[in-house]
């Protein structure tokens, strides 16, 4: 993202700095739902923040608090250091995109863009300035005159993206932004996003179920689920080191095998996890107890796959080859241990299909070191 | 040929039941008043042949309609209709919007209850609807006797047999045509498209006005048409709820028709009356496709 002269942007671990956008102890209730559960969290200035999780995760409530649809039932909600309980939606340093876009069918491109503008009642000019500008960043001049209904998805969704820029907003919410976009198109956004992010300087805050998204456009990603976060960090650490079972599980695909612990020297635990089976060494951080139940969670890439016993690595296993995913540039091999536990690995397909090197029902052996996998408590 | 069969149906429909009655009505106003069975000349005689055609055709002239300019009566009632029906359908928007707004408002499973209460009258006779009316408006009515009960009033209204009765009438009757098409309009309006407007800085009240008034304006006039259209030519409020002063085109038509039995002045007049509302019924056909291309 953004980079700051020579120091890479990352204000999350300046302790200096003061975030834009505080969550301090939030609870959202619907009735006996609880929607938001004692949350917090920090956004920062500049970012491009993803909320990420499933459908009824709370990601939707927490961008509806931020733009005043919704309020907390608990806790403050800060923007800029100002309490935002008492202050309405429309009194807010804040634009939302909305997901279905809420573009006004009886107003013109252009007139939904100065929307915004002229409620400010700013002078004529200015507001048309300002609209031509917001056109050309989405390359909309042409259609100015067309009704919503007149254009294509794509271009309803950069209308819909200028309009929530126009007032230029301290902070800008889109709410599954590119969830009506086909595949293509969806990628093509998400870096024309990221672009305008970085020209604008705008605060983002996206939500979205989509992880491949969010890690294309984050700064950092909040995963939830049920109402709590899960893990606050940035793409490549959530995908690295995820702190827990479902982020591990949530994010990308991964093997999650459940054993015991022992520790076994300085940062260094073994992880018993089926019968006849070598014991798992795994560095980690964490403080375990002995006998203490743990995920190992390694992702099928970091596995390596081979025909005859690997030699220069601390982790191996023996099975049978179950099941082949085919993914053109990528084949992941499904393969089954004696006792029954499934470990996937993912190789690159240097070779054409018919030199491929292995086959189903083929013995073959699993292999990883020490430092690919990450140790989570349970 | 199926593709034809199909558009021949709707075509077939209009021609029996509406063209045929209509050439007919047309050609008793072109003819003369007579003492006879039907009360109007000439008869068409088929057996005459041609030459019997023809002095069918030469006997029709436009004298009825000649007569409706010379009597100032006609004028008067059509003008005293078009300013009814336009004062009477702007009380039924004024009654239906709000109603309709608090349907589209209620929670969903709320609006079939709602929908099966605005619809719910129909399911009487329509006349004896406008005739408990009269048992409401009239001087000993439960209307007066409920304000003289109260003490807001010492003497009883005269609301029976004027012309607010006929309002009060039409409001009542047609309310129902004038709350579906506008509730159906704001129904299927998205309600995010509210809050984005709040979000972009509208109070509520400025919504409504920029964003919701005007998605519902093709609703509106629709209603307005649909209110508009048969209460122009109305005949069965003004002549129970309506007093003698209450003028309008229809009650003059069935007294043209049934006290002076003059056939051909009331087709007459029905032919002009089908004239004035022709143009709204194009008008509002236009409004419906404009509608539709905008949903397109």
């Amino acid at each position: 993202m953004a980079a700051n002269g020579a120091s890479v942007f990352a204000p999350w671990d300046d302790p200096d700095q003061t975030p834009l956008i505080r969550f301090e102890n939030v609870t959202k209730r619907f009735g006996d739902f609880t929607a938001i559960d004692n949350l917090s969290l920090d956004i920062y200035a500049r970012e491009f923040f993803a909320l990420l999780g499933p459908s009824g995760c709370g990601k939707t409530t927490m961008m509806r608090m931020l733009a005043g649809f919704e309020t907390p039932t608990e806790g403050k909600i800060y923007i800029g250091g100002q309490d935002m309980g008492p202050i309405a939606p429309n009194q807010r340093p804040v634009n939302m995109m909305f997901q279905s876009y809420a573009l006004f069918p009886h107003l013109s491109v252009y007139e939904n863009i100065a929307f915004g503008l002229r409620r400010d009642g700013q002078p004529k000019d200015k507001i048309e300035a300002r609209v031509e500008d917001m056109l050309r960043m989405v390359r909309l001049q042409k259609f100015a005159k067309r009704k919503p209904h007149q254009i294509s998805g794509g271009q309803r969704q950069r209308v819909a993206l200028a309009r929530s820029l126009a007032k230029e907003p301290k902070l800008l919410l889109l709410d599954e932004p590119l969830g009506a976009l086909d595949a293509k198109l969806r990628e093509d956004t998400q870096f024309e996003l990221m672009d305008i992010q970085e020209k604008t300087g705008t605060t983002f805050v996206i939500v979205t179920h989509d992880q491949e998204e969010a890690m294309t456009v984050a700064s950092r990603i909040a995963v939830m689920d049920e109402g709590r976060i899960m893990q606050v960090a940035t793409p490549d650490r959530i995908y690295e080191f995820p702190e827990n079972a479902y982020v591990a599980d949530f994010i990308g695909d991964v093997n999650l095998i459940e054993g015991t612990a022992t520790p076994s020297g300085e940062d260094e635990v073994t992880i018993t996890w089926a019968e006849n089976q070598q014991p798992i060494r795994a560095k980690t951080q964490r403080k375990l107890a002995t006998g203490q139940k743990v995920f190992y969670a390694i992702r099928p890439e970091k596995v390596g796959i081979s025909k005859e016993e690997p030699t220069d690595v601390v982790n191996k296993a023996k099975g049978r080859i179950l099941d082949i995913a085919y993914l053109g540039n990528l084949s992941t091999y499904h393969v089954q241990m004696p006792t029954g536990e499934i470990i996937k690995a993912q190789s690159a397909n240097t070779r054409r299909i018919a030199r491929r090197p292995f086959t189903w029902e083929e013995e073959v052996w699993v292999s990883w070191n020490g430092t690919g996998g990450s140790v989570l408590e349970d | 040929m199926r593709r034809f069969t199909l558009i021949a149906l709707p075509y077939l429909w209009l021609l029996g039941l509406f063209l045929v009655p209509f050439l007919i009505v047309l050609k008793i106003s072109l003819s003369d008043l007579n003492l006879s069975i039907p009360p109007y000349m000439p008869q068409l005689d088929i057996s005459a042949g041609w030459s019997g055609l023809m002095e069918f055709f030469s006997e029709l002239d436009f004298e009825n309609f000649v007569w409706l300019t010379e009597d100032d009566l006609y004028w008067k009632a059509y003008l005293s209709s078009l300013k009814i029906a336009v004062v009477a359908t702007f009380l039924t928007l004024l009654v239906g919007y709000p109603v309709a707004y608090g349907m589209a408002r209620a929670p969903s499973e709320w609006r079939p209850t709602l929908m099966m209460l605005v619809i719910l009258p129909f399911w009487s006779s329509f006349l004896i609807r406008v005739y408990s009316w009269m048992g409401i408006l009239s001087n000993e009515g439960f209307l007066n006797q409920f304000l003289l009960w109260t003490g807001i009033i010492s003497e009883p209204l005269q609301i029976m047999n004027t012309t607010t009765a006929v309002y009060i009438g039409i409001v009542y009757t047609y309310l129902p045509f004038m709350i579906l098409p506008i509730y159906s309009a704001l129904e299927k309006m998205d309600d995010s498209l509210l809050e984005a407007a709040e979000d972009l800085g509208c109070s509520r009240l400025k919504a409504f006005w920029l964003i919701t008034f005007p998605l519902s304006r093709a609703g509106m006039i629709a209603g307005c048409f649909l209110v508009f259209i048969p209460s122009i030519g109305e005949f069965v409020i003004p002549s129970l709820l309506g007093g003698s002063d209450t003028l309008m085109i229809g009650k003059v038509l069935w007294e043209e028709f049934f006290n002076n039995r003059d056939w051909p002045v009331a087709s007459a007049v029905a032919v002009v009356l089908l004239m004035i509302l022709v143009i709204p019924i194009i008008l509002f056909q236009r409004n419906e496709q404009k509608q539709r291309e905008a949903e397109g």
